[in-house]
């Protein structure tokens, strides 16, 4: 399938008052998004997640700027588009979930009025065939009832109908990238399960792509084609979600897959020292050695550089390099 | 079979709903707890899980002593807690301790470390300021932390670092109980590890026992020993925590465990079949409260409400089908 969007070496970094601190808050990543296809992008908070796909729909608050790389979306440069232009990509090309559903919501206007405004705008439907379309767009989110429902105001809605909602206006301007971030964190398990095969559905029937935020490697296995792993700005490590979770190769993407808590086992898990780094101090070498059961000397001094594992499949630590294969797995075994 | 620690004998908690500003009729009860019970053993792990608004959070409550219920008692070592007075009631005080889930609103911020681990102890206790502070400083070294941090403030400190501290006050009283109260729900997922990890070490060395409170579930059956399952302020289900996740009887039950988040992508998972959501508990079904939802209702279940039996030793389930 075609390539829909590549970011290649994307660097945004965030500012303070005055430029005396700079805070690389997302540092020369790489990576690409097929039509169809779904990534997740996995990290603990703070890694980076958010301020990417803030990068690739031009939301970045004032501070953060986009210092180098490109992001190309459907043959497009994004990096180079001034906001008006930005602006009609927004909603109609690229939409966004976001985490809270009342946040994205307007309580003073109706349903109807939020899910129909980016139709109305950005493909130009009026008079009844809107009404059509609104009502098309809840019935392919599952919400009951959608006549009733659309003359409903946010408040009326549970949180489970409301980030439905949510996703409908998504779906409204017909784009071709949705990037959820962190869509179910506030849902209940039962609601979460029912919104995900909401946006399978979605995604089956009109093969727009996704970039899924979360920090639920479950989420990950159950949804995303691949994924990519980021620690302290990088991404350290992507691949097919299925090679990732059978063989990840990066020290930190096992140990966060060793402390996921699994159903039916009763295992220690596996926790990771110490904490995820201040952006602002980070350690020398790989961002990741201090908290990393397999450091080495090397890892204080250099940063370790993408290693191509499969065509399709990348991750970068110093312990790819070491001559014989062996040694690795002994050491990590 | 050792007595158990705390016992919950159909525990109910009735909320009145009010209506107008003036006559403040009471048109109707919010049924949150009605008719829970369970026993939490020494030194076990009971985990509570359902969905938001199905009573977890005020059966907690109930067990704080925050709430009174409306029906029903609650043992600790045998005796009725609202029975307590003075030192007895003080003594129970201390030895059910609480952690809540967001350890930026549980910690004053006002207050140093070593300050907010010594309150409970300066209440309960009539320890000299030295022996406070050694006490203080034993338990932040069982939380994995350095006694000389007792003199800084909340906000020098992470997440995860917050959460031990909730764990180090919780545990300072020689805690018998402690009820986590989605005490991991808001951390990382490294950190997450950390913490529970820390949690079962501390049971092995001090025996005391957690109210496991959660929505995850993996992290609740990864944690306790038996697992209670709650829907609409009732307990549909009670069990071993492997043998609940291997075979899940209740409907519900079942369908959460088809909801929970696969850990490999290769697992395969069922379509939910229950659709909807959870009804207000100021309306509950008549019958059994799930059977609006329940792809198996019979027309017995809209009438007669499920009594909570036995089908296997240790495992309980309130459902006609069994």
């Amino acid at each position: 399938m075609a390539e829909l969007l590549r970011v290649s070496g994307l660097q945004t970094h965030y500012t303070s008052f005055g430029g005396s601190r700079v805070i690389k808050a997302v540092d020369k990543i790489n990576f690409t998004l097929r039509e169809g296809e779904t990534i997740g992008l996995v990290g603990e908070s703070g890694c980076g997640k958010t301020t990417t796909c803030l990068s690739v729909v031009g939301l970045l608050p004032p501070a953060a700027r986009i210092v180098g790389g490109s992001i190309e979306f459907d043959g497009e440069e994004l990096t180079r588009k001034s906001p008006r232009e930005m602006r009609r990509i927004r909603g109609r090309r690229i939409a966004m979930i976001l985490q809270d559903p009342m946040a994205s919501l307007n309580p003073l206007f109706s349903i109807y009025t939020q899910v129909a405004e980016p139709a109305f705008y950005h493909q130009r439907v009026r008079g009844r065939s809107l009404r059509e379309r609104v009502r098309q767009l809840l019935r392919a989110v599952r919400i009951p009832s959608p006549e009733v429902r659309m003359r409903e105001y946010p408040h009326q809605m549970s949180g489970g109908m409301r980030q439905r909602v949510v996703g409908a206006i998504a779906m409204a301007g017909g784009p071709k990238l949705i990037i959820a971030d962190e869509p179910t964190t506030n849902l209940d398990v039962t609601i979460q399960a029912q919104y995900l095969d909401v946006l399978k559905d979605i995604q089956q029937e009109t093969g727009v792509a996704l970039i899924f935020v979360t920090h639920n490697l479950g989420i990950v296995a159950r949804m995303c084609d691949r994924m990519a792993v980021m620690y302290a700005g990088k991404i350290v490590e992507q691949g097919s979600v299925r090679d990732l979770f059978r063989g990840a190769r990066h020290p930190y993407t096992r140990a966060l897959l060793g402390s996921m808590p699994k159903l039916g086992s009763k295992e220690p898990l596996y926790a990771i020292a110490g904490q995820p780094p201040n952006l602002a101090r980070l350690p020398p070498g790989c961002a990741f050695h201090p908290r990393c059961a397999h450091a080495m000397p090397r890892c204080r001094e250099q940063e370790p550089t993408d290693r191509l594992i499969t065509m399709d499949w990348t991750a970068r630590c110093w312990l790819l390099d070491q001559p014989a294969q062996e040694s690795y797995a002994s050491a990590t075994a | 079979m050792p007595a158990p620690l705390l016992e919950l004998q159909s525990l109910q908690k009735y909320f009145p709903v009010r209506s107008g500003a003036l006559l403040r009729r009471k048109i109707g009860w919010v049924k949150a707890v009605d008719g829970v019970d369970f026993t939490i053993n020494p030194g076990e792990t009971l985990g509570l899980i359902g969905e938001s608004g199905c009573g977890k959070t005020t059966t907690s409550k109930l067990i704080l002593l925050q709430e009174t219920p409306t029906a029903g008692a609650i043992r600790f070592d045998g005796e009725d807690v609202a029975s307590l007075r003075g030192q007895d009631l003080m003594r129970y005080r201390r030895e059910v301790q609480v952690v809540f889930q967001d350890p930026y609103s549980s910690l004053s911020p006002r207050m140093r470390v070593g300050n907010i681990i010594a309150e409970p102890l300066e209440i309960h206790t009539d320890l000299s300021r030295a022996a406070l502070a050694e006490r203080v400083a034993e338990v932040l070294e069982l939380v994995g932390l350095q006694p000389d941090l007792a003199r800084l403030f909340p906000h020098e400190f992470s997440g995860g670092q917050r959460q031990r501290i909730a764990i180090a006050r919780a545990l300072a009283t020689h805690t018998r109980l402690i009820v986590l109260d989605e005490a991991v729900s808001a951390l990382d997922v490294s950190i997450r590890a950390q913490i529970m990890n820390q949690l079962e070490e501390l049971q092995q060395t001090l025996g005391v026992s957690y109210l496991f409170i959660g929505h995850d579930l993996a992290t609740v059956a990864h944690i306790s020993d038996r697992i209670a399952v709650m829907y609409l302020g009732q307990i549909v289900e009670l069990a071993d925590s492997l043998e609940l996740c291997t075979k899940p009887l209740h409907p519900y039950a079942r369908a959460l465990f088809t909801a929970a988040l696969p850990s490999h992508p290769d697992e395969r998972h069922g379509r939910l079949t229950i659709t909807g959501e959870v009804p207000s508990a100021l309306n509950p079904p008549s019958g059994c409260r799930f059977h609006p939802r329940c792809p198996h209702a019979m027309p017995r279940c809209a009438i007669e409400s499920p009594v909570r039996k036995e089908v296997a030793p240790q495992h309980s389930v309130a459902c006609h089908l069994y």
